[in-house]
């Protein structure tokens, strides 16, 4: 498998590591157990188009959102997560 | 006699008859030719038998003249290169090759489990499975070793491989799996359009099927045209020929897994070079032309040395001038097998008959016979008269009913042929059925490959040319080539008519998978059971699961399976196919990384200095670290490590403690993001201070702690442990770019840069101020505990200095840059000679920081809370930050979770063992009463005895209380007392002086 990494093009599967699903948000502090428990146990495993995260830590050391088919494992987009890089949301 | 090559045909073939080879074959002595397999040597030297099969020992010949055989399995080389389950037909031959038959006790000819032939009945499909079911211990002790001995393929050799074995990548637009008429049509194509190009050949002659057929292309006789096309090729700049080059695997994202065979055709490899390599070819497009594999009908006695594929008998008479037979009968269902008869003749030799299991032969072929002068019988072979010396003679039933006998040492075998439908269909395609040509061909090909020519079922010359040139030049297309491709090479298309024919019943065994000895009664006997699916009768035969991976059997396998289940084949589908294609050497996927090298090994800055006085090292993750520095005299660890703890507690020592991960954590919003990360607050921290972190996991549990320094406004040091360096810099980085982008933070990872030791003792102060630069202060009141700054050294080098203490001493880290580190240990050395200064290593730092009570990698084990390691108290209530909701939890405030506490032996000479559990006095040791174990021990010099640290339910509510310490690992039970983890200065006293 490859993953072309916003910042450092076309790679390989070695240097990315899997974290999983990339639709769960960090509720906020004030949103209470549930949503928490919720963001931390709760998690898709879709047969088919998923958005997940990945970690190019043998590269730029970016954390990416991929849209990967786990079928196929097809990739059909990559995009660095919002505070990838040296510019700040913002800013 | 065998060793004149009698067999060798006077004229023709691509051997060079000038370069004789001598080899050995079970200990005789044998000649061959340059350009040799070791099969064809064989053949040309009139050795017909040449192992033995898997469970029931039969004599088994040569089969084929490819990548899948079945039978012709040796054990090439001796002593340790030896190599069990070679094929021969692949196997090049060289000088002085050694070869041994497997399977087979005392000697191939003679063979005592041969009598497994006798007792087949419990050798049937799932023998495994229902006759050694019970009783279990009869399994263990006799059945499964005794089937071990009797069963099997060859031996491995049972001593390290000397050899190295080399992995590589390689990125082109185009990869082309095979170089015959259709892989050459495409590399040309696609070569000449100005596409990078690796052309893969498992072969070490190009050619392909033309190698054993000949035949017209352009014009020219195929040998000519091969010459000429890879002239053409091998003149292009981006065209790559890989010989001796497997493809075994399709990846996903166009990668390609392939093996090559750099030196395995030369008894050693030369000096520095490997014998295989491993490719992984990443490439736009690929083109399997992989070509076809001709297939067995199965008969009574189909496996009798000298029943021979009838293309494999064309090679071994084209290619090697070896003829397998002198007298040689045909057995066919089509058109195609009849080219054997053909080259039989044109060799001179004799054509004893023609079984056609079709109605009709074509004009041309019966005119081919009365030439010939030999008859066309229309009918299947019902059984074949022969053993360990060879076919003899040959039963046949017409067509009608009547029977015929033809008198041939050789049967050549055409049942058709299968495309290499393997490499695919390795992305779970299903090949499809075709009828006309009666078999299974691509579908549901992988993204970026296409097949052409007979691995796409187009079998005619003419077809694979078109075929192959035409997805070259569209694979060239797709990667963005667009040069001129010339003109496509032509020849004319054969006819290939065929009825299909799988199974001639008949009395004996007849063979459907020759490697794993499994019969065609076993296939139906299998069906009789139910096992409806061929996934399940794969898995009860073992049919197709022997090394050639059901080659030459698996289609014939279903065929009878679909006959006696009355559904068609298409209905019966095929099995999944996987990787690899051929067998691949777990030496050759494992590369260099074996041995030292199988993992890279990271030395501290101060490692070559430790060397130096002897230290002894201990592996922590990639790190060689100093575990203790043994001096002249001292008997065992033991008394090297309290004489280093002892130095340190009464004077002063240091450690290499660079393996700490480290990170500078730069911005303004530096502060904001560590109060989010950790479960206690640094933003709140003072320039010029230390303090020490504990992080959580998004669920509450303890991820990893280390000390934090504020070395300015926006600039905090982190350290990490050893263990979790990389880790903690993949979760700070998650946290800085998916969960607070809004931070304005940098992390910068700077582990490799600063060398860090640690000098603990109350003499501290009097080294350091002998290192660094006589201005700086180091008082108590111009460098207070937990005081981090950077310093000027002695010589002006700047450092960063941190008044921490893991030992429980007045202490410091300093951070030198890492190209100083072997500097500062020697200049430590010397500064420190008149105060008795001590290097100490990890077990010393172990033992300190166990007296003082501190947790590490035992304690934070992935299971314990802030709490349980008696930090709860650290936690933030007036911020969020990760794992604050999640370690509220009921289970995770419980009061009777297992927390640490101190353990001594109440028996003060007793040692004490980690992973010992703790039962309450007068329980029995059991889980219901288990309440924690023995997490750390060590000896401690200042209490004169064992002490250790331990997860115990309540434990810090039960300090005096004498509990077992129950270790059945070994056999050990003793009283010991919970007490106060902090075993040493509990005031702190020490490290604030
Ligand atoms: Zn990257």
């Amino acid at each position: 498998m490859r993953i072309t990494c916003p910042f450092c093009g076309e790679r390989e599967l070695g240097e990315f590591t899997y974290l999983g699903d990339a639709k769960p948000q960090r509720p906020s502090a004030d949103a209470g157990e549930d949503a928490v428990y919720d963001y931390v146990y709760l998690r898709d495993n879709i047969a088919g188009v998923m958005s997940e995260h990945w970690y190019h830590g043998g590269g730029c050391r970016a954390w990416l959102k991929v849209t990967r088919n786990t079928l196929t494992h097809e990739i059909s987009a990559v995009e660095a997560a919002a505070g990838a890089g040296a510019a700040k949301v913002g800013a | 006699m065998a060793g004149d090559q009698a067999n060798r045909l006077t004229s023709g073939g691509l051997i060079d008859r000038s370069t004789a080879l001598s080899f050995r074959f079970d200990g005789e002595n044998f000649l061959g030719f340059k350009g040799d397999t070791l099969a064809s040597a064989l053949v040309a030297n009139g050795v017909k038998l040449v192992g033995r099969s898997f469970k029931y020992h039969r004599p088994r010949g040569i089969l084929t003249a490819g990548s899948e055989e079945p039978n012709a399995l040796v054990e090439l080389r001796s002593g340790a290169r030896r190599e069990p389950n070679t094929k021969a037909t692949t196997a090049e031959l060289y000088e002085g090759l050694e070869a041994a038959s497997q399977n087979r006790w005392p000697s191939l000819n003679f063979d005592v489990m041969s009598v497994n032939q006798l007792f087949a009945p419990i050798f049937v499909a799932g023998f495994y499975y229902k006759t050694f079911m019970w009783p279990a211990k009869f399994w263990e002790a006799i059945y499964e070793p005794a089937i071990r001995r009797a069963a099997g393929l060859g031996r491995a050799a049972g001593v390290s491989d000397p050899d190295h074995y080399d992995k590589a990548w390689a990125h082109c637009d185009v990869v082309i799996v095979g170089s015959g008429p259709a892989g050459l049509a495409a590399a040309l194509a696609a070569g000449r359009s100005g596409a990078r190009v690796i052309l893969c050949e498992e072969d070490f002659v190009l050619g392909g099927r033309l190698l054993a057929n000949g035949g017209t292309i352009d014009g020219l006789p195929a040998a000519e045209w091969v010459a000429r096309t890879v002239a053409e090729l091998e003149a292009l700049p981006d065209v790559r020929i890989m010989t001796r080059t497997t493809l075994f695997g399709v990846y996903d994202g166009g990668t390609y897994g392939a093996i090559e065979h750099v030196n395995d055709h030369l008894p050693v490899p030369p000096e520095h070079q490997v014998r295989q390599r491993l490719w992984r070819i990443v490439a736009r497009r690929c083109v399997v032309a992989a070509g076809a594999i001709e297939r067995p009908i199965v008969f009574a006695g189909n496996d009798t040395p000298g029943v021979m594929m009838a293309s494999a008998m064309r090679s071994y008479i084209n290619r090697y001038a070896a003829a397998p037979a002198r007298r040689i009968a045909l057995f066919t269902n089509n058109e195609d097998g009849w080219r054997t008869a053909e080259t039989a003749i044109a060799a001179g030799l004799q054509v004893a008959a023609v079984i056609d299991a079709r109605p009709d032969v074509s004009p041309a072929h019966r005119s081919l016979a009365s030439k010939g002068g030999f008859p066309v019988l229309h009918g299947s072979v019902s059984a074949v008269d022969g053993g360990k010396t060879g076919v003899r003679k040959i039963s046949v039933s017409l067509t009608g009913g009547a029977r015929a006998e033809v008198e041939a040492d050789g049967l050549a075998v055409s049942g058709g042929w299968n495309p290499a439908v393997g490499p695919t269909s390795y992305h779970r395609g299903r090949p499809k059925w075709r009828d006309d040509i009666a078999a299974f061909v691509p579908d549901g090909v992988p993204p970026g490959m296409a097949a052409a020519g007979a691995a796409n079922g187009a079998f005619g010359l003419g077809a694979c040319l078109r075929e192959g040139f035409e997805a070259g030049a569209a694979a060239a297309r797709d990667a963005g080539r667009s040069g001129n491709i010339g003109s496509m090479p032509a020849a004319d298309d054969e006819i290939f008519s065929i009825t299909p024919l799988w199974h001639v019943a008949g009395k004996g065994k007849a063979f459907v998978d020759q490697q794993h000895d499994v019969t065609a009664s076993d296939v139906e006997l299998a069906q009789r059971e139910g096992f409806q699916s061929v996934e399940h009768l794969k898995r009860y035969t073992t049919l197709g699961m022997a090394t050639d991976q059901g080659k030459t059997s698996n289609v014939a396998g279903l065929a009878i399976m679909a006959a006696v289940s009355g559904k068609s084949i298409p209905e019966t589908g095929t099995t999944i196919y996987r990787p690899p294609y051929v067998p691949v050497a777990i030496g050759a996927f494992a590369g260099h990384h074996r041995d030292e090298n199988f993992h890279a090994t990271r030395l501290t800055p101060s490692h070559h200095w430790a060397a130096e006085l002897g230290a002894v090292f201990v592996d922590t993750g990639l790190w060689k670290r100093a575990q203790w520095y043994p001096r002249a005299g001292e008997k065992d660890w033991l008394e090297s490590v309290t004489r280093e703890v002892k130095a340190v507690r009464s004077g002063v020592g240091f450690c290499d403690v660079s393996t700490l991960g480290k990170i500078d954590v730069h911005g303004p919003d530096a502060g904001a993001f560590l109060d989010r990360v950790y479960i206690n607050a640094f933003s709140s921290l003072a320039v010029g201070k230390g303090r020490y972190g504990l992080m959580l996991r998004e669920d509450g549990i303890v991820y990893d702690d280390g000390t934090t320094s504020r070395l300015a406004e926006d600039h905090y040091f982190l350290t990490t442990t050893t263990a979790k360096a990389g880790l903690v810099m993949q979760h700070l980085e998650f946290c800085r770019q998916v969960l607070f982008p809004e931070l304005d933070v940098q992390l910068t990872s700077v582990s490799d840069q600063w060398a860090q030791f640690s000098i603990a003792g109350p003499k501290t102060r009097d080294l350091l101020q002998e290192i660094v630069d006589p201005a700086e202060d180091l008082s108590n009141e111009g460098f207070p505990f937990m005081g981090a700054r950077e310093v000027k050294l002695r010589g002006g080098l700047k450092a960063r200095l941190f008044r921490i203490s893991f030992s429980g001493e007045m202490a410091f880290e300093i951070s030198v840059p890492a190209r100083h580190g072997e500097a500062m240990a020697r200049n430590l050395m010397i500064a420190g000679e008149p105060f008795g200064v001590t290097p100490y290593g990890t077990e010393a730092l172990g033992v300190m920081r166990i007296e003082k009570g501190h947790v590490a990698g035992p304690e934070l084990n992935g299971t314990t809370t802030a709490g349980d390691l008696g930090l709860g108290k650290m936690m933030s209530t007036k911020k969020d930050f990760i794992g604050r909701v999640m370690a509220r939890r009921e289970a995770l405030v419980a009061p009777n979770r297992q927390v640490v506490v101190g353990i001594k032996p109440t028996d003060k000479a007793r040692r004490l063992r980690s992973g010992a559990h703790i039962i309450p006095k007068g329980e029995t040791p059991g889980p219901e009463n288990d309440q924690g174990y023995v997490t750390s021990v060590c000896f401690s010099p200042v209490l004169d005895q064992w002490i250790g640290l331990g997860l115990v339910e309540r434990g810090r509510e039960r300090i005096g209380e004498i509990v077992r310490a129950h270790d059945p690992l070994r056999s050990e039970d003793y009283d010991v007392e919970l007490c106060n983890s902090v075993f040493y200065d509990p005031d702190g006293g020490r490290q604030r002086g």
